[in-house]
């Protein structure tokens, strides 16, 4: 019996975004279509993963993948090389220290370190402040002017605070995270403000402050599925790709967290924290993320393969 | 897919007699179309008329049950492709499969362990709910050994992996209680289907149909379908996750936007690779994305829980907030002198917060203040959190006569209302943690 398929046509595409210059660049968006589904429509780029360094070793993380991460999580510039090893196609680079209320790092030691992964990985960088607004619009402008021309990626914009990071990526040529909590309507209220400074609008990518797996994942989940389906459908305000935090989100969950002392009937703690953030990563890519932050080495790998597997032609 | 009045309009004799106690056809069309009226009204119904609209009537994915009493799974009758259209419906069942060339002392340690992959979260049991015992023995009996246990010992309701009908037909015959048991056989092809369909009908359990492709599959539910029987779940073969991924999205879409019978049934997909690891990858875009059954091989559970916490995910409905009863928890051993934690009614933020206090073991009660299913920041920031509210649930909640003291903990993330709180309340506020997760640590200091 032959069937009649149905299919969804589009008319509008997501947005192109490069970030890193002429040497290293990465291209997310450019669909045509929804998530993996060839036979409709375009994914001229397959989504990216990140490794996610920070300027400290983080705090709350599991010493289950801080183990696993082993001694280069004191270093960032050693940490960023290990994503080099690891065949990851950006660096998500989280300063923090510029926000501590003892001893904080100066703007010129932000922008030193940024500059000295960037140098030493040779990757396009993401760059996240910490979200406290007075800290991190101290820190933008010396970050971004150190890394002029490398069109990174700055994250990230809010309906709060958007004015400082705005002027400083056009002044040197970065694109922008615009973030809004988890609500479509802050989303694209963001992505105006951004743009009515004069930002252009194929610079942005999205992030709506996905939670894990497990904790309010469903959110975002269909946050993420609503954009889309607006971009797609013509709204321009919607067509950016799509940025999720992974890594940094899974280490939150009390399922990874939680040892095999207190949860023997769990298995594995080492095990659970590679499958929430495969699970995660996974999940949150069929609701069309273009770009996912990841903190597990072994996670990293598999989600690379699947990818892959995923971008492969049809037969 | 639902027809309009002016669909079901062209199907009646427009001669506007009567009979139907409706003036006009186009009037008795719209109540139709309203579902006021059943077509039986109307005499003079042609047969092509009956036909369409009994099968525009039927959900589009039809509803399937497997297993019996409280081992039950319903699958199917979905109404939309995302979960924001509407919601959901019926959680996809998660089976695990194991083999039938298993020893007696195999079988019964792999059913143990299976057996405890049920895990309370959030306020909800989840767990698996299948085991689908694959037969390569090629012998009845071995096959139908396995099978008794899992009908006897398991806290599973049974998939039978067999083509060949007779190895089916015998676990039937030698394993008493499986009819009862409803189990899922696995499945019908091109070859098979005759006698596939008459066990199937004789027990009146479901089958899976099995062809490889959309077409051939379609075939195949359409002469199932022609004796006479529905209760079909559609595996297309596919094994790789992208080829499964269209699979689903196509069979899903046939059944919502076409309404195409023979592609209208819930579908089974399988992630039963060697690798443990691509197991969760796979079978997370399964849940995901539309299958009714996922079937994986491992019964690890750090494989098993971040699938049963993605499809508690997916299938929650978007348009309840999830919300528990406010008022006083007691959690642990509680006594006069314990902490008093304040919380939202929001399941989420409560269960969250329930989870580390018992993982802290010091006895306290959690005060759930109605925020109308908001969390803590939300509901501040709607002031569906205020300290005027919040006042009142402190003192209506029959706590002061529980207690030593009147000192209460609230969320970090509102400790800007804790002057106007105690001020409402004349109770002395403590700012907790921002995140439930550093409440274990603060409850130590708290009551050392
Ligand atoms: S009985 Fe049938 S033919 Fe007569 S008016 Fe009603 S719908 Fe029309």
């Amino acid at each position: 019996m032959t069937i009649e398929r149905v299919t969804r046509k589009w008319k509008n595409s997501i947005n192109v975004v490069t970030i890193g210059n002429d040497e290293n660049k990465v291209q997310v968006g450019g669909e045509t279509t929804l998530p993996f589904l060839h036979d409709e429509g375009e994914m001229p780029h397959k989504p990216v993963i990140a490794l996610e360094v920070y300027d400290q070793v983080p705090d709350t993380w599991t010493d289950s993948l801080l183990e696993t991460l082993g001694d280069v999580v004191k270093d960032p510039v050693e940490w960023a090389k290990k994503g080099k090893e690891l065949g990851v196609d950006l660096i998500s680079l989280r300063l923090t220290k510029h926000a501590l209320e003892e001893n904080p790092t100066s703007p010129k030691e932000c922008a030193e370190l940024a500059k000295a992964v960037s140098d030493a990985t040779n990757l396009p960088l993401i760059v996240w402040g910490t979200g406290d607004k007075e800290p991190d619009n101290d820190m933008y402008p010396a970050v971004s002017q150190a890394l002029a021309g490398q069109q990174c990626l700055f994250g990230s914009a809010t309906e709060d605070n958007y004015k400082t990071l705005a002027a400083t990526c056009i002044a040197d040529g970065h694109n922008i995270i615009s973030e809004s909590p988890i609500d479509i309507n802050i989303c694209k209220q963001v992505n105006v403000l951004v743009s009515d400074m004069g930002f252009p609008l194929d610079k942005l990518v999205i992030f709506s402050a996905n939670g894990p797996l497990g904790y309010g994942l469903e959110y975002a989940y269909s946050i993420m599925e609503r954009t889309r389906l607006a971009a797609l459908g013509g709204d321009k305000l919607m067509a950016m790709p799509i940025i999720a935090n992974i890594g940094p989100e899974v280490q939150r969950a009390k399922e990874v967290k939680a040892s095999v002392e207190e949860y023997p009937e769990w298995g594995s703690q080492k095990e659970r924290g590679i499958g929430w953030e495969v699970a995660t990563a996974v999940t949150y890519l069929q609701a069309g993320t273009d770009i996912l932050t990841m903190c597990n080495p072994e996670a990293i790998k598999l989600v690379q393969e699947y990818i892959d597997g995923l971008m492969a032609a049809k037969k | 897919m639902a027809l309009t009045a002016m669909d079901i309009y062209k199907l009646l004799p427009k001669t506007n007699c009567g009979d139907c106690g409706t003036p006009t056809c186009l009037a008795f069309a719209m109540q139709l179309a309203n579902k006021n009226a059943s077509l039986d009204d109307c005499p003079h119904a042609s047969d092509e008329a009956k036909d369409t609209l009994a099968s525009a009537s039927q959900p589009p994915v039809r509803l399937i049950k497997v297993g019996a009493g409280d081992k039950e799974i319903e699958i199917g009758n979905e109404t939309v492709m995302f979960r924001h259209e509407e919601t959901f419906h019926h959680a996809c069942g998660l089976a695990v499969q194991i083999s039938d060339e298993l020893s007696d002392e195999e079988a019964d340690k792999e059913i143990e362990k299976i057996n405890n992959l049920w895990f309370e979260r959030v306020g909800e049991m989840i767990g698996v709910e299948l085991i689908a015992i694959k037969e390569t023995s090629r012998d009845a009996e071995q096959f139908a050994g396995v099978v008794k246990k899992v009908v006897e010992d398991s806290k599973q309701a049974p998939v039978l992996m067999s083509y060949n009908p007779e190895i089916i037909g015998k676990a039937f015959e030698l394993v008493s209680g499986l009819a009862e048991a409803k189990p899922l056989i696995y499945a019908a092809n091109e070859d098979n289907y005759e006698q596939m369909v008459e066990i199937a009908k004789k027990h009146d359990v479901a089958l899976v149909a099995y062809a490889e492709g959309l077409e051939a599959l379609a075939d195949l539910t359409a002469k199932i379908a022609d004796l006479d029987f529905k209760n079909i779940v559609l595996d297309s073969g596919s094994r790789d996750a992208l080829d499964v991924l269209n699979d689903t999205t196509q069979i899903r879409r046939q059944g919502l936007k076409n309404n195409f019978r023979p592609l209208g049934y819930p579908t089974i997909a399988f992630a039963t690779e060697d690798d443990k690891e691509e197991v969760v990858v796979k079978a997370s875009t399964y849940v995901a994305k539309y299958a009714g059954i996922v079937v994986i091989k491992g019964d690890e559970p750090w494989q098993v829980l971040p699938l049963l916490a993605l499809r508690q995910n997916i299938y929650t409905d978007p348009r309840v907030p999830p919300t528990i009863e406010p008022g006083v928890y007691e959690v642990g051993e509680v006594g006069p002198d314990s902490p008093v934690l304040l919380t939202t009614n929001f399941a989420l933020t409560y269960f969250t917060v329930l989870a580390e206090v018992e993982a802290s073991r010091i006895p306290a009660y959690i005060l759930s203040v109605d925020t109308e299913g908001q969390s803590v920041l939300t509901a501040y920031s709607s002031e569906n959190l205020n300290a005027e509210d919040a006042a009142k649930a402190m003192n209506s909640s029959g706590l002061k006569d529980k207690l030593n003291h009147s000192e209460i903990i609230i969320p970090g993330y509102v400790a800007v209302m804790s002057g106007s709180l105690e001020a409402e309340s004349g109770w002395s506020v403590k700012v907790g943690p921002r995140e439930a997760g550093g409440l274990p640590n603060y409850l130590k200091e708290y009551t050392s």
